[in-house]
């Protein structure tokens, strides 16, 4: 454990950065899913978030490695997170409550690049994978002027899971559900929908499980960007632990990630 | 009053004893996003073999309780590139004292890149990895015997120039004797302890949760190991000791000055709280006052 509270004991020396979020809520969405706000702090002096699809490196008390969750949304003063309980760290995430205050690295990570020359850009997500592209959609709106050439298809299990179509919905966009047991939307995974539907687009952005992302890949003639997912142990390029071997040599994915060009993935090492 | 935090390590003058420990600062390159870095004592920067090479299989990181597991194995751009491209990188942003770690896999890889990095003039100590758990054939192959340890030595000594310090592994029946044979065999120092194999496995999976399988241990889970071990070294032997495993804070910096370190390495911290060496540089004027130590030369136990 790093005892945080060892660097403010000792010392005329200020500490000179501050990376402590406070929580404004937290509420469960959907089976075993959270979305907690967080105030920044004042002094603000983390890497900034310039992105959609950068994410926030959070400690907690108890466990060692900080918890990489996705960024949802943020403004000057607050991020938005979204994150499934998946293991002992999260499910003790899940309790905390509003005035905690957490330790956040954040604006982390490459994020999603906005093309200019896109007319109709598709977002296609799955589960936890959806977070990151409601942030990507405000942003992508902010660049379209027509919001019915910009569609978004969302996939869950099953409708117990589903979380943020609403919020997806009043941002004006081609909004399109699918659950895996058809029990909310459409019936299936993501990728048949959008090929059988003939949903227009001619550009991709991804973010969900990895069989997702590897039949969007394998499915999608046009070019896209996928988010990955590795385990991470620093979450800011220092500790190698995330790599992924490339078409432009390896890459970590908490840094030169987590969002790849489909071209540079080599699928078969992944 | 002032509290003189330098120290002298196998004749390289250090400002402080804090250097962040080989394969958790990279070259330095992220860290100085964070803080100045030239406020280090000196770097240890990944360790670096003839070829480049990927590593292991992802997962390559497990939580542990107090610590982590990694299995990464020895990623990183090969002596080459980190000669021609990294090092002159970090002379942009970093004047401090380099330590170069070097692995291998065979006696004449050791040589080869230790004859190389000699030459480079930020290269003030040259810190030779016989230790690493997550390489086959080489890495902690090497440390785990006396007699392989004094070969090793030996043959970076023959085509090197500067200190030598030989990077220990905590994976063996009797480390002083280990030690022993690298000072006998004409090194200048030693650096313990490298990680201790270990092993999780994920009950939902039902599958080791490291895809190699095994890893090495770090953070405070081993720091008692780390005082031991180096507490049993410097008691055996007369050259400078780097003492790592676990450290991360002013306070746990004494500690192992205490059981023998001259110098000390912060690992697995960084990875957690990049600002840590920062910390405890600026915490360690403040804890020497109050402990009444006047300089960081001087640490004995009682």
């Amino acid at each position: 454990m790093i005892r945080e509270d060892r660097a403010f004991s000792y010392g005329e020396n200020k500490i000179n950065y501050n990376n402590k979020y406070e929580i404004i809520s937290q509420h469960k969405i959907a089976d075993n899913v959270f979305e907690m706000k967080l105030k920044k702090p004042l002094d603000y002096d983390n890497p900034i978030i310039l992105k959609p699809g950068q994410f926030a490196n959070i400690k907690l008390d108890g466990y060692f490695l900080r918890r990489p969750i996705s960024i949802c949304d943020w403004t000057d003063d607050t991020i938005t997170l979204i994150y499934k309980v998946v293991g002992e760290g999260t499910d003790m995430m899940s309790y905390l409550t509003k005035g905690k205050v957490l330790d956040i690295i954040s604006g982390l990570g490459n994020g999603f690049s906005l093309k200019d020359d896109i007319k109709q850009p598709l977002l296609i997500g799955g589960g936890v994978g959806i977070p990151p592209l409601y942030a990507l959609a405000k942003h992508v709106i902010s660049k379209n002027e027509n919001l019915k050439d910009v569609s978004v298809v969302l996939g869950f299990n099953t409708k117990e899971e589903v979380f943020y179509l609403e919020e997806f919905k009043k941002l004006g966009l081609n909004v399109h559900l699918t659950t895996l047991d058809g029990s909310l939307g459409n019936f299936g995974f993501v990728t048949d929908f959008v090929a059988n539907n003939n949903i227009p687009f001619d550009y991709f952005y991804s973010c969900g499980p990895l069989a997702m992302l590897r039949a969007v890949t394998e499915l999608f003639d046009t070019d896209g960007q996928i988010s990955m997912e590795e385990r991470m142990g620093c979450g800011f390029g220092a500790c190698m632990g995330c790599s992924i071997e490339t078409k432009n040599g390896s890459k970590r994915v908490c840094k030169e990630g987590p969002v790849f060009e489909k071209e540079e993935l080599i699928w078969n090492t992944i | 009053m002032e509290y003189d935090m330098r120290v002298d390590l196998a004749g390289v003058k250090l400002d402080n004893p804090i250097i962040p420990a080989s394969g958790t600062f990279g070259f330095g390159e992220e860290f100085k996003e964070f803080y100045d870095i030239n406020i280090l004592g000196a770097l240890s920067f990944k360790g670096t073999t003839q070829e480049k090479r990927f590593g292991n299989k992802t997962p390559r990181i497990a939580e542990c309780p107090s610590g982590m597991l990694n299995s990464v194995g020895l990623q990183n751009p090969g002596i080459e590139n980190v000669i021609e491209e990294i090092l002159p990188r970090m002379r942009t942003f970093y004047r401090k004292p380099i330590i170069a770690n070097i692995s291998g896999f065979s006696i004449e890889e050791y040589q080869y890149c230790c004859e190389k990095i000699d030459k480079e003039k930020q290269v003030e100590i040259i810190e030779v990895n016989i230790s690493c758990p997550n390489v086959k054939h080489g890495g902690m192959s090497f440390g785990t015997s006396p007699e392989s340890a004094a070969m090793i030595t030996k043959a970076v000594k023959s085509v090197t120039t500067k200190p030598v310090f030989m990077k220990l592994s905590p994976n063996v029946t009797d480390i002083v004797s280990i030690a022993q044979a690298c000072e006998n065999a004409g090194a200048d120092g030693i650096s313990l302890i490298n990680t201790m194999l270990g092993m999780r496995i994920n009950l939902k999976s039902e599958k080791p949760m490291l895809a190699n399988g095994v890893g090495g241990l770090s953070g405070p889970a081993i720091f008692p190991i780390a005082i031991r071990m180096v507490y049993e070294v410097s008691h055996a032997v007369n050259i400078p000791i780097m003492g790592m495993g676990g450290v991360s804070s002013a306070q746990d910096v004494i500690e192992m000055m205490m059981a023998g370190a001259t110098a000390v390495q912060i690992g697995a911290a960084n990875l957690v709280n990049p600002y840590i060496c920062q910390e405890i540089i600026d915490e360690l004027p403040d804890l020497m006052k109050k402990m009444g130590i006047r300089s960081l030369k001087k640490i004995k136990i009682k």
